[in-house]
Parts: structure tokens; sequence; C-alpha cells
């Protein structure tokens, strides 16, 4: 997310599904996109039927693969590497869109004199601190420009500053605030200076070019095991693609954003598709794939620990004593980002609703602040040392679906209470009678302490509401029937719950009740108790002064006039009706079909749409068109809602020292960026750097070839004695293992292992290796295997194929065992959970672990019980994984 | 009565139908299935098939195994190498109990013989990246035959034509009496263990009758199965195969599209990229019906043999 | 030797689906009726040249056998209390269909004339019920050979000009063996003639039948329905020489005729679990479809 929202201001997809038709290369890295979205991949399909070349780069050859065009497969993790080589190629053969890339990018402004890049430093930037791992990103900073005004004066002083208020705290607070950006780029100070002429040794051109230098063909194959004549091959279709008639799509998934390089691998092909001109373009754009059913939404009205709606930040305890210096740091900055005290302001008011007045700060000083890293896996570790005492599980389950399962576990046993909502029994809640810990003796049931509270939920037909699914639609769903017994929706749990703490709390002088009771907490309620979801989605969408609903976020004002939820959403309940309920079937409309649900922002469907048109306005091909101006009519027209000021001529110039969507010129399509341009180059916004860099997963069998800076020197390491991670290069644990999704199963496995019609689908747990592994290792089709890391052993069968490939990397040979992840002990089908395996090493931008490890297999079942533990401790002494710093993994 | 073979124009009429609607059926492009066994799926929840048991066959991702009586949409998977340059042959001849060239064994293929499909054909130790990988994907189904041998031999009449020409079982009138189970030349009908009665596909009888499409056709993502008119689709079939050819995909063909075939063309036809056998289809299946005139012919003759042995043996002396 | 043909198939995974007929039901029914059918014929010649021990005997025999024989094809059903909906249609495709209205009628007829011949009561009607089984009688040893050659198992389908005189000449042997068995020599004569010229009907046909198939012979050649179907072979060759050289005395008489009885037992169980062979190996469905497809190339 951070990835594409520092490239271009929002992070998330930055087109949909159907828009697939229309490209005329489709890349899918990081993704199966078959398997894991089958009914989006139908747009894929579409191209393809259409004369597309689709593409499919992956570690193994899957049900994707089969239906490309052509299968690269590539060592788990290394995919900056590749991407960067397509990046080296298109500099070095001056393949680029130019015009796209002069006009609508950074390519021409000069970066800070002081920036020195991977090349110079052996693998760091400059700025970084070793004592915390954090960089400190002022040597990043756009060189200002010629004449600054006194705002930009200032600022620059501050910067130059070594007393700087909270410079210790800048960088954390940076880091935390990656995740902000899922709606407004990181604030630059100042547009900064440009050479249009890209010949400037510090503007951002040539600093990419140097930075990707050495992202050869051949540096390509030793990192990724990729042959130079696929490498061409994939470097022609994507280059020839691109330009004013034609236009190519990237897809990515969780195989580039589980990895502790995550949002740097997206940011490389964010680079990769703005060099070759096709974001905002039909057939263009970077399809972020998200998974769930509501998962965009679970960011939009985040369950994230640091963001609030619509992308806020959460306020931090030390910087923000108040409202104003809450939104200082964004407000007034160029763009629609600018307007950041309206989205604050509303939503404290949709939070606190009277109670909320401009005296109290609109109740500013009730909402939580965060101290530093709240992260699952932080607070995984919290529970372990019993500084975490309770815990809502909803509709999720650790001891599966997250990593280090033991972590996950040992945390829940220490719990004081336990709340576990969902649709079935899942590991999380039986894990004090049955789970692996048991078994092995490292938990006692009747030495478990926590209690478990255990609530039946109501699945989606059981309840109304909305999704928001992965290309940012939101689409409302009716209730179909009564849940069953006593299962009741989140939303119901939650209300009611709200209720009775505020029945407990009636009467209370105490301050810190306060905020619970001065919420606006009065949702109606129909005969059977259950709350109107759509009065909650009307609040979201926001009301004005006179509480009628509003219909853009334009309208948002900061003086408490008006109220809204999440500024993002704001017009879904425009007119005061539920736009996300449109069903206006496709053939009643054209491709763009905007009558189906509702978009943010505003239902733009492809964002950054400006793109589309040349900087004169005129569409760059009539096979392209998109959006375009209207001269006559003054404003943009086309296919789709234009994702720019409705009126801003192309070639308006904004005034000097122009403030919010005011400072948007007309060759500004990136209208959340505080520059309006795509970012080849990130001064903000990232914690482990402005351009991407290839670096090794925290577990690797070979070594880093570009640095001696092995690994993500920002990466999160999760110190823990329970959390050991493989020394990189050892023997004992040679292969890479990865894991993935299998069509047939869902996530943790409780809403498919339990059901017969999908469990004898893929009834058994198997690993897939390639056929030299099994020979190497003595494995049979069918027969047993024991997976080990420094974190445990787990046993699967065995399937040999042809479709896990044996990677040549420079001199040796690389094995990879591939394992789907969906199963724990519970079900119909039941097993060792891989995620068991994986240690938690994450993205300093959005800590999310690497799902890509080393480890050894053998033939065979797996120890029981104590000698289990026996069996892995013997691995870790081998492997010299050193007890006092098992985290270390031997490597930076 | 109808014609028992040969190409049949009008299959309703021919069943007795007066004034009926155009043969409804399928038309399955294999070169769009991604495998997602959707198809299974949404046919076992409208029809309510019981599960089919859990095994893992380590037949690539099929854990499904065949088309039964609890099983009405089975998706194949083959795992295949090209046939670019082979590596070198093998050294001994086929081994006598198993064939070889390209039979899609347990393993991946020829990866005990030797490696698959690289370009020098040595060891796999010389190169990354595919020798290149065929991975073949097909929603097989009932091919509701023109010339419908389970129709033809059911004694109790349980299995019907319908108004839309597919091939329809009576569970309230089947009695089990299993004849059309090895009737069926592509082994699709099958009696149910636990229940005594033959099932199989419907084509959605149910959801056809009230103008709606088979679930299976509903769920495709790829709309690899397409419903439609039986006419209609095979000129959509002929398009695409065309199509294919043009793009230099010679390997794609059509399957059951022909009325001339052995069964008079399958309402249930398939574009396949691969020999039918590969997918576990008869090469070239025929209704066992087209030979019935000879059957009984024959019949007659050594039931009158039988007859003139009767008489013969009370001939001559009487003892 | 031969080298194997190669072939392709789906995880050398059989193609149409095994009979779900059971076994000993289906086997025994097919030399219950054969013998039965036959047996009628015996019965009516019997009762016309007025050998009345031999014509009690096969009476008893044609009765019971179509009796026997009916409630192991019931039981054979998957849905045995549906048994009548047999009776719901009459489908000259199905061979199934026809014989239901040939074993019903049979079975009634034999049944009267068996009961009249034994009771002596209603002699007229009785003899009429004999001659009706009798014109039922053939047509019942016979149709089964198209029961099971209207299928796609390969073995019976592409036997299905051998099947009916294999199963005509096997049902003869059986009732003139069964008369053999249970009449003194000197009434069984007609029986032994029935039961040599029904051998030899018998082992012409196997014969025939091996030659003409080709690959699809293998599965009546090999493994245990190889061995069922020699066995039956030299039982009946065996039975037969010794019948005619040696017809006078009782014991021999008996045993030549018990071993033919139990030899057309064999071959039903040989060409039984040679059909399920065949329809268990995609070799004997792909083979010989591309060989046909590879001749209409040529042509």
């Amino acid at each position: 997310m951070p990835g594409l929202g520092t490239s271009f201001g929002r992070g998330g997809a930055t087109t949909n599904l159907q828009d697939l038709q229309n490209a005329d290369c489709i890349l899918i890295e990081g993704s199966n996109m078959a398997e894991a979205h089958p009914v989006g991949f139908q747009w894929v399909m579409e191209a393809k039927r259409r004369g597309a070349k689709v593409i499919h780069v992956d570690p193994r050859f899957t049900r994707t693969s089969a239906v490309a065009d052509l299968h690269v497969p590539i060592r788990a993790g290394s995919d900056i590497a590749f991407l960067g080589g397509l990046v080296n190629h298109v500099l070095t053969h001056d393949l680029d869109f130019r015009e796209y890339v002069v006009a609508y990018t950074n390519a021409a402004n000069l970066i800070d004199g002081a920036f020195a890049d991977t090349e110079d430093l052996d693998g760091l930037f400059s700025g970084f601190d070793p004592d915390t791992g954090l960089y400190d990103p002022t040597t990043w900073r756009y060189q200002p420009p010629e004449d600054m005004d006194e705002d930009e004066q200032q600022r620059e002083e501050e910067l130059e500053g070594d007393e700087a208020p909270g410079a210790d705290q800048r960088a954390s607070h940076q880091a935390a605030r990656s995740e902000s950006h899922g709606s407004g780029g990181a604030p630059v100070s100042w547009k900064g200076r440009r050479d249009e002429t890209l010949q400037d040794p510090s503007c951002v051109f040539q600093i990419l070019k140097r930075h990707f230098a050495r992202y050869t063909p051949e540096m390509v194959q030793e990192v990724c095991g990729i042959e130079p004549e696929q490498f061409r091959e994939v470097a022609d279709a994507l280059t020839s693609n691109s330009g004013r008639e034609r236009t190519g799509a990237f897809c990515y998934a969780v195989g580039w954003t589980h990895h502790t390089v995550g949002a740097q691998m997206i940011r490389t092909a964010a680079i990769l598709q703005t060099l070759l001109g096709n974001i905002g373009r039909p057939g263009g754009g970077i399809m972020a794939l998200r998974g769930h059913a509501s998962i965009q939404g679970s960011t939009d009205i985040p369950t994230l620990f640091n963001i609030l709606p619509g992308y806020l930040p959460m306020p931090q305890a030390s910087q923000h004593q108040s409202l104003d210096e809450w939104v200082e740091d964004e407000e007034g900055k160029t763009g629609f980002w600018g307007n950041v005290r309206s989205y604050a302001v509303s939503l404290l008011k949709s939070y606190w609703g009277d109670a909320a007045t401009a005296d109290n700060d609109f109740c500013f000083d009730y909402l939580p602040r965060i101290t530093g890293d709240h992260s699952t896996y932080n607070t995984v570790k919290a529970q372990i040392e019993g500084r975490c005492k309770g815990y809502f599980l909803v509709g999720e389950n650790p001891a599966v679906g997250s990593a280090n399962g033991k972590m996950q576990r040992l945390g829940l046993a220490n719990l004081d209470w336990l709340v576990v909502r969902d649709l079935q029994m899942i590991e999380s809640a039986t894990f004090w009678k049955d789970g692996p810990e048991i078994e092995t003796g490292e938990l006692v049931t009747e030495e478990i302490g926590t209690e478990i509270f255990f609530l039946p939920a109501a699945t989606h037909v059981e309840k109304a509401g909305s999704f928001t699914q992965t290309q940012r639609m939101l689409q409302w769903r009716d209730k179909a029937v009564d849940p069953p017994g006593d299962a009741r929706s989140d939303l119901d749990f939650y209300y009611e719950l709200g209720h009775r703490i505020r029945e407990r709390l009636a009467g209370s002088t105490d301050d810190r009740d306060r905020p619970l009771l001065d919420l606006a907490w009065d949702y109606p309620v129909d005969e059977r108790g259950e709350v109107d979801g759509q009065a909650v989605l009307r609040e979201i969408s926001g009301t004005g002064p006179d509480g009628a609903a509003l219909s853009a976020y334009t309208e948002l004002k900061p003086d408490g006039s008006t109220a809204c939820g999440c500024w993002i959403y704001c017009g879904v309940y425009a007119d005061e009706v539920n736009q996300a309920r449109r069903r206006k079937p496709h053939w009643e409309q054209d491709e763009v079909a905007a009558e189906w649900g509702w978009v943010w922002p505003a239902n733009r469907r492809i964002l950054y749409n400006r793109a589309s048109a040349a900087p004169d306005g005129s569409p760059w091909s009539e096979r392209k068109k998109y959006v375009w101006w209207d001269a006559e009519q003054h404003k943009w027209v086309g296919r789709d809602v234009p994702d720019f000021v409705p009126d801003r001529a192309p070639d308006h110039v904004p005034d000097k020292g122009a403030k919010g969507p005011d400072a948007i010129g007309g060759h500004d399509p990136f209208v959340m960026q505080t520059d309006g341009k795509a970012w080849l180059f990130a001064p903000l916004g990232l914690a482990d750097g402005p351009m991407p860099t290839h670096y090794e997963p925290p577990e690797s069998p070979v070594h880093n070839p570009l640095h001696s800076q092995q690994g993500n020197p920002a990466r999160r390491r999760l110190d823990d004695p329970h959390n050991p991670v493989n020394p990189s290069f050892s023997e004992v644990f040679p292969y890479v293992f990865t894991t993935y999704r299998l069509t047939e199963h869902h996530t943790a496995g409780a809403m498919s292992r339990t059901l017969p019609y999908l469990t004898e689908l893929q009834p058994e747990p198997f690993c897939e290796v390639s056929p030299r592994l099994a020979r190497q290792r003595g494995l049979e089709h069918l027969g047993w295997a024991t997976i080990v890391t420094a974190r445990t052993a787990i046993e699967a069968r065995v399937l040999v194929t042809d479709r896990l490939r044996s990677l040549r990397l420079g001199d040796r040979m690389v094995e990879q065992v591939g394992l789907p992840y969906h199963w724990g002990g519970n079900g119909i089908t039941t097993g060792d959970s891989p995620n068991d395996l994986v240690n938690v090493t994450m993205d300093p931008n959005v800590y999310i672990q690497d799902k890509v490890g080393t480890c050894d297999i053998r033939p065979g079942r797996r120890p029981r019980g104590r000698d289990l533990t026996a069996y892995v401790a013997d691995y870790r002494e081998r492997a010299g994984v050193d007890p006092q710093h098992p985290t270390n993994g031997g490597t930076d | 009565m109808g014609s028992l073979w040969g190409r049949l124009d009008d299959v309703t009429g021919d069943a007795g139908y007066v004034d009926h609607e155009p043969r409804m059926g399928f038309f399955t492009d294999t070169s769009v299935c991604i495998g997602c066994k959707a198809c299974e799926v949404a046919c076992k929840e409208w029809n309510q098939v019981p599960d089919d048991g859990f095994e893992l066959t380590g037949m690539s991702y099929d854990n499904t195994q065949a088309l039964g009586a609890s099983t009405w949409r089975h998706v194949a998977f083959v795992e295949k190498p090209f046939e670019t340059v082979a590596a070198q042959p093998p050294q001994e001849p086929p081994h006598p109990t198993t064939t070889d060239l390209g039979l899609p064994g347990m393993g991946p293929p020829g990866w005990d013989t030797h490696e698959s499909g690289l370009p020098s054909g040595e060891d796999q130790a010389t190169a990354s990246g595919d020798g290149g990988i065929r991975w073949l994907m097909s929603s097989d189904v009932c091919k509701h035959c023109t010339h419908a041998a389970c129709l033809d031999v059911c004694p109790t009449g349980s299995l019907f034509r319908t108004e839309f020409g597919t091939v329809v079982v009576q569970p309230d009138i089947c009695n089990g009496c299993g004849y059309c189970v090895p009737a069926c030349p592509y082994g699709v009908i099958d009696l149910r263990e636990d229940d005594g009665r033959a099932f199989k596909c419907t084509l959605c009888y149910d959801r056809l009758k009230d103008g709606q499409t088979p679930a299976c056709a509903q769920a495709c993502p790829t709309e690899s199965i397409q419903f439609g008119e039986v006419g209609e689709l095979r000129e959509r079939a002929r398009l695409r195969v065309a199509e294919l050819h043009d793009k230099g995909v010679d390997v794609a063909r059509l399957y059951g599209a022909d009325p001339d075939d052995g069964v008079g063309g399958d309402g249930a036809f398939f574009l396949l990229l691969d020999e039918p056998e590969v997918y576990g289809l008869p090469p070239d299946p025929v209704v066992t019906t087209r030979d019935l005139g000879s059957m009984w012919k024959h019949v007659g003759a050594a039931a009158s043999a039988l007859a003139a042995v009767g008489v013969a043996s009370f001939l001559g002396r009487r003892r | 030797m031969v080298p194997e043909p190669e072939f392709e198939s789906y995880y050398g995974r059989q193609i149409i689906k095994t009979p779900t007929w059971k076994t000993p039901d289906v086997p025994l029914y097919l030399f219950l009726g054969g013998m039965a059918g036959a047996s009628a014929v015996l019965a009516e010649g019997a009762a016309l040249t007025g050998n009345v021990v031999l014509e009690r005997v096969t009476r008893l025999v044609a009765a019971s056998g179509a009796g026997v024989g009916t409630v192991f094809l019931v039981h054979d059903l998957g849905r045995p209390e549906r048994f009548l909906h047999m009776l719901r249609v009459i489908k000259p495709t199905s061979p199934l269909s026809v014989g239901s209205f040939i074993l019903a009628p049979f079975s009634a007829l034999s049944s009267a004339a068996a009961a009249s011949c034994l009771t002596g009561r209603l002699p007229r009607l009785g003899r009429l019920a004999g001659l009706g089984a009798a014109a039922f009688g053939p047509p019942l040893a016979t149709y089964t050979g198209a029961l099971l050659a209207n299928t796609a198992v390969p073995a019976w389908h592409e036997a299905h000009r051998e099947l009916p005189f294999l199963f005509a000449g096997s049902g003869a042997s059986a009732a003139g063996g069964m008369a053999l068995l249970l009449t003194p020599v000197q009434h069984s004569g007609p029986a032994r003639r029935m039961a040599i010229a029904g051998a030899a009907i018998e082992l012409t046909a196997s014969e025939l039948l091996k030659r003409r198939l080709g690959m699809v012979a293998e599965p009546y050649e090999r493994g245990r329905p190889g061995r069922l179907m020699r066995l039956a072979s030299r039982m009946t060759l065996g039975a037969t020489v010794v019948s005619t050289l040696s017809g006078r005395s009782r014991a021999v008489s008996a045993i030549c005729g018990a071993t033919l009885v139990a030899s057309s037992v064999v071959t039903r169980f040989g060409v039984f679990e040679a059909g399920l062979a065949s329809a268990r190996d995609p070799k004997y469905t792909v083979v010989p479809q591309r060989e046909r497809m590879a001749a209409r190339a040529r042509t």
C-alpha cells in the first residue's frame, strides 16, 4: 500500500479488474491470479482473447501459468532484481514513454546534493542510523526551488537543523506513517527545482539510471535464476506494448507484499509502469489484488493500529497534543490532501456528534494515541510477556493464519481473557486442548489461565452490509436469511457491547470515561434488535449542516458543520441513495459500468486518468482515449469521472504559493501528491529508501550479489526467544520455502476444510518439490515429508512435479519447497500448519512478515511429542542459532 | 422409436416431441479452463450431490478422479512436458507391463527415465527456466449423446430424452439394474453405492425448465463452460478452433462436435488441446446400439440353432 | 516377443465403467437361464416322444432354473423392491427389457407345465404351457448374449456375434448334462445328444471368438478369466468325449452330466470376468478405437 501511495498518492489499485481486458500486455507477478482470484481472472482471459500477451512470473508453474503465454520461474523473494533489471533495460535503451515521463513524473526533479545511493554506500542510502535501524530522509529531499517563499524557507531551516524538534521521533513517526499514504502522498515541503532535459546528474532520472545500472540480464540470472533469453522476452513484450497506442497492466498480490522488502517490490513495479507511461490509462495501471472480500475496506475503515478512516494517521502521544499539531504537517499542502483538517474534523464529528465542538478541539483529546509500534506481532510478544491481557479475535485465526504459529499460541495461552467470534470452532479457540504445544508438552491445558469466550458469528448472507474489494468498489449486500441460533453480526455485537459498557460507566465523573460516554451511539435498531447497516453507511458517507447526505468530499468543512465517518467514502450515500447497492447490469451500460456499485474516490474507476491524455489535453491516441479536455465545454470529459479538478485547463500553471487543490497544475495528474507528480524517486514516505534495492530475504541460501548489505537494513525484527531466525547460507537449511494458496481452500481453512465439497477437492496437506530435490532427499511422490526450520517442524504429503523448477543462480542450483498454508488441527481435513515454519521479520513500512524462508526437508513423518522439540533443538544447534541472539540470523 | 445410429438432426423430435425447443447443451472450451473446480462445487450444491470421498490421489490436482454417480462435473489435470526437443531416448525398450511415451504417470512425466523437456537434453543442472510444460485442464461432464446408449438400454424407462434434447435419469423409477453403467462409451453414469440407483448429470433440467443456466456454466468464471443451443455452440466452437489455429495453437481440436461420429455427436462437446485419451476420453466412441440389429440377428440364429438341436436330439432312435 | 501397443491414458485409469452387476448373481443367472431355456426344449421333445421320465426331470429343471434365476436377478438390483419396474415398458433396444418379457412368461409357463406334469392335473393346459415354455426357451438361453454385448465392454461388445452361440451351446450342454445326471441311462439318450451338440457349438463359438477378436480376445485368455475359460473347455471336451464313447454306464453318464453342468457354470463366470477385466484396462478401449480410426484414415 505505501508502495503505491508514495508513488502515486493513493495506496490502492490504480485500476479495476474489468479494465484488464483493454490491456495489450499483462504481467502477473507476486500473484497466482487464476487460483487466488479466479473470478477476477476472467478479465485477463478476455484480454488474452483480444490478443494480449499474458506473462506470469512465479516460483511455481501454476494454474495461472497454464493459461499464460509465458511463464518465468523466479526465486521467491528476488523480484526487485528482476523488475530492477527491466527498469535498467528501459533506461539503457531509451524505451521509456518520454513525453509522459517528463510531464507527469518527478524525473526532472533535482535531489539534495548530500544524497548518497546504495551504489555509493554498498547497500545503504544516506541517512541510516545503524543503532535504531531507521533512516533520516532529510538528504533525500528535493532541492528547493530557486525562489522560496517564507514557509519553504522556514522548513528548510528546520530540516537543516541538528536540533530539529522531535528528531528522534520523526523517524519513527515517519515509519508508522507509511501506512497513512493510503490516500494522500507523503507531504514534501516544496515542488522543487527541475531539469526538463533530464540531463542534470542530480536529477531523478539520472539517479535512477545510476542506481539500476548493475541490474543487467546477467545479474538477473544470478539473483533470480531467470535465463537472459526469457528476461529479454519479457522486456520486449513490456516495452513494445507501451506508448501512445498500447498499454500494459501489472497484477500483484501477496507474492509481493509478504516480504521484508514488499513495499519496495511494489515501488519497483510502480517505477517501471510509470516509465512506460501506463498509469492512469485504459489497459494500464497496477492492479493490486487484494484477497479477502473486504480487505480494501479493512484499511479504508481500518482495523490497523496506526491509521484512522480514510488513511488519516493515528495521532502520536508525544507529537500531537492538539488538533492543530495533528494536522499541521499536511494542512495547506498542495493537492487535495491539503484539506486534511476538513476530513479530520468531520471524522471527529461523526464519532462524538454534538459533544464535539470548536471549543474542545472537536474532542480531539478523546482519540487514543500511539506511542510506538503496536503492530500485531509486537502485540503477540506483549502477550507472551504478560503486558497485553485481553484479545478480540474477530474473523481471524492467528494460530493458523499468522506467521510463527507457536508464538501466536503461546501468546493466547498467556492472556487473561480471549474473545473469539467466528463461524466455526477455529484453532485459535481450541489451542488450549489440542494445539501443537499440548502435544509437545510446551503448554499444559490445566495450566493455561486464559478465559475464552466463543461467540458464533453471522455469515455474510445472514447480515446486511458492504464489502470494499480490490478495485476500491463498495458493493452493498442485503441480508438473505436470519442467522441461526445465537449467531449475530459483528455490527450488532459491538453496538451492544458499546451500550453495555456505557451503561456500566453511566454517571461516572472520571475524565477517562468521557470518550465512551460522549460517543454518538444511536443507530436505529429493528424489531429483531439488529442495527440498520444502511444508517451506518450513511454516517460514513457523511452529512451536512442540515443533516442531509453529502455528495462529495469537497463539501467537507473544517468548522464542525459536516460529519463524515470516512472522507474517501463521502458520496456513497449521495442523494440519500445507497450508491453501493446499485446493480445496473453490464449489458445496460458501457464497459466502465459506472452504475454498478460505488468506487472511491467519487466513483472514479481508473485513478489518475488525467494521464490518459497528453499534456495538451488531447487523448494520447484514438485507441487509448479515456478522459480528455473538451475546450468548448471547458471541462474534462470522457468515459469515467475525471480524477482531476473538473474545469482546470491542461495548460494551467498555479500561482506561486497556492495551497490545497489550487496548487494542482494542468500537468499534475497525481492530484493527491503534494507536487502532483508520479514519484520515480520517493523523497519521503518509505522507511527503507527512496528507491528499491535488491536485498535478500532474512533467511536466504545465497549471498546478496549486489551489496555486502545482505538484508533490508531497516527491516523490523521481533527479538524473542520464540522467534529464532535460520542463519543464512547454511548447509543445515539449504532450501528455500514459500507458502501460497490453493483455489480450493480459503485462508486458515475454517470456511473450507469444514465443508465436504471443498475438502474433497484438496483432501490432504501437501508440499510440492522438483524431481531433482526429490531425488536429492529421497522423497517419494505421495509419500510423507518433514519440513524443518528453526521455529519448528511440520509434516505433509509430497507431490513431485515438474512445475517446481530447479533454479540455476550463478554457479549453484537452488531448490524450492512449496507449501499451501491452509491446514490446521480442526475440520474434516486436518494437518500441521505451514505458518508455524515462518519467522517474524517484517517490512518496516507495513509490519508484514516475509513468507519466504529457508528450510530442510526429509522423507518420513515428523517426530511426535517431546521428540519434536528435541528434533528442532538439534537442528538449531547444528545450524548455529545463537540462543542469546536468536533473531540475529547470523547475517548483518 | 427413432433411429439408433448415424446422423440425426432433430434428436428431440425423434424422441417423440412435436413442437419443441431447440436442443440445449454445453460447449466446454478447455483452452480457457483455469482448473478452479467451481463447476464441480456449483453442481454439487445445486443438485445436492453427496461428497465422493476424501483421497489425495497424486494425479496432479485431480482428487476427484472421474465422473460417477456422485460426481457430475470432473476437472481433469494433466502435466505434460512439451514434445519439443526430446531428451535422448530411454536406453531400454519400454517396460513390458507399462506403456510409455508421454503417459502421464504418477510422478511427473519421464521423471524416472529421463529429464523432461530441457533444451539441451542433459541433466537438469544445465539451465533454469521452463523446458516447457503444459498443464492441461478440462471439465468433463455427461455428453448427453445424440444416440445415448444408456437411454437405449434402460429397461424401466427411467432414462429418457427431455424436451431440451438432454438425457435424464428419473430417480423414482430407476431400480438400479445397472445396465446403463457399462453401456456408456464415456464411462459417465454409475450406481450410487449406498443408494442403489443410477445418477448422472441432468444438465440441470430443473433450471432449464425455469429458463435458467445450468449451475456449472453459471459458475464458470472464464466461460470455459458455455451453455446454449447446440447448433449455435457448434458454430461458435468451429470459429474458436480456427482462431486458435491462426494463433499457432495447432493442437486445438473439437471432440464430440461431429454429428456423423459414432454417437451422432454430443450435446455436450469439447475443445481439447491433446488427444482424447490423454484426458481419459475414448478416441472413437460408438454407441453400442449401432450393432443391435446384428446382435438380435445372431440371437435369433442361435435360438434357432438351439431349437434345431432340440429337435434333432429326438430324431432317429427313440432312446 | 510382440511389444505391447503404445497408447496414452489418463494416469492408467479405465475409461468406461466396470459393470456393477454382482457376482455370483449375474453369472449364475446366465447359467440358470441357459440351462432352463434349453431344458424346456428338451422337455417338450420328451413330452412329444412320450419320454415321461425325461420330461419330468427337464420340466423341473426348467421351472426351478427360471425361478432361482429370477431370485438372483432381483437380488442383483440396486433397488430390489422395485423389480416390477422392469415391466413398465418394453424396449427392443434394451435386451434387458426384452429379456424381462422373455423370462416372465417363461417362468410362468414352465412352472405351470412342471406343476401339471408332476401333479398330473390339467394335463392339456400343462402341455400347452409346456409348448409355450419351449417357444420361449431358446430366446431365454440366447438373449443374454445380446445383453452382455450391448454394452461398451470391449470383450463383450466385440464378441456380439459369438456370444449368443456360445450361450446357446453352453445352455444346451448344461440342460443335457443336468438331464444326464438326473435321468436313468435308458431315458437320457436325447439329453446326451443335445449335450454333445451343445458342447460342439460352444467350443466352436469359443474358438471363433478368440481368433476374430484379436487383441480384445486377451481377457479371455489371460489371468483368472483365462484360467476359467480353459478349465471350462477342458471339462466340456472331456465330458463330451467320454460321454460319446461310453454312454451305457449310469455312473459315467452322471459324472459326465455333472461335469457339463459345472463347465457351463465356469464358462459363464469366465465370460463375465473377462468382460470386467476388459473394462478395467484402458488399453482395450483405446487401442482398438485408434486402430479403427487409422483404418478409416487409410481408406
